[in-house]
């Protein structure tokens, strides 16, 4: 079965992309990462449907593509808005909230 | 079957790698893109056909090619830029890598012993009358989300191109 290598595949690109969205400072990058992660909990899905033979897997895989779909619309447009405002893609210079 | 994943699921690792270190945002949608290819073949290979086919037209097509026109219309496109951000040596990498997909691809159709494809049909069968079924809930509740998606897109862009004039 493909199933347990297939589940240590999505761990593993849930790690990448987490790496990825905590160690670089530009937006579309971190946005990259997300989606990164959000394939990688697909995988998994995909994974776990495979194995127990049942239908679920593919139908979460399904609203996790809409998911994604929404997600990168909005936030393009707000990367859009952030580069027009601050000439910059740099994740820390958006800091006017002090967070 | 073994081998084919083992080595789509390292083309996956070492094309997103390159994606989360690659420093020209270009170079590095270039890399996601064989990776979700990879990733859609992986999928093929656990038996969900439907979800590799949409892995490659929704993720590969539609979202990177949004990806790729927000790069576009973040920097000044000059022909200049494109040549600095194209050079034949960004190609290689992906070039390589999406080869041995190719390669896969091509010993799946040549071996010609589609195992899952008996089970296709009815499991595509399976997979909609679950999604109109019991999960109509979900189906609903992702409408509710796209179209929020969609104002709040054409919010955002809209202002920009007001404040643009």
């Amino acid at each position: 079965m493909l199933s347990t290598p297939a589940l240590v595949l999505a761990i593993m690109l849930f790690g990448l992309g987490l790496i990825g969205l905590l160690s670089r400072r530009n937006i579309l990058y971190m946005l990259l990462s997300l989606e990164i992660m959000l394939n990688a909990a697909a995988l998994a899905f995909i994974a776990g449907g495979a194995r127990w033979g049942q239908v679920d897997g593919e139908i979460m895989f399904l609203f996790i593509l809409t998911l994604a779909a929404a997600e990168v619309s909005v936030a393009l447009g707000i990367v859009l808005q952030l580069s027009h405002r601050f000439r910059t893609l740099d994740a820390d210079a958006f800091c006017e909230m002090r967070g | 079957m073994e081998v084919l994943f083992y080595i789509a699921a390292a083309v996956t690792v070492l094309a997103t790698l390159r994606v989360i270190t690659h420093v020209h945002p270009v170079h590095a949608l270039l890399y996601l893109v064989v990776a979700l290819i990879a990733l859609a073949l992986i999928f093929y290979l656990l038996g969900a056909q439907f979800a590799a086919a949409l892995e490659i037209i929704i993720y590969g097509g539609a979202i990177m090619v949004l990806f790729i026109f927000v790069v576009m219309l973040l920097g000044p496109l000059a022909v200049e830029q494109e040549r600095t951000w194209l050079t034949p040596s960004a190609w290689v990498g992906p070039s390589i890598l999406a080869l041995v997909l190719l390669g896969e691809v091509a010993y799946l159709i040549a071996a010609g012993d589609h195992p899952s494809m008996a089970v296709a049909e009815p499991k595509q069968k399976a997979v909609s009358i679950a999604l109109f079924g019991p999960y109509i809930i979900g189906v609903e509740l992702a409408s509710m989300l796209l179209l929020p998606g969609l104002i709040g897109a054409y919010h955002l862009g809209r202002r920009l191109s007001k404040e643009a004039r």
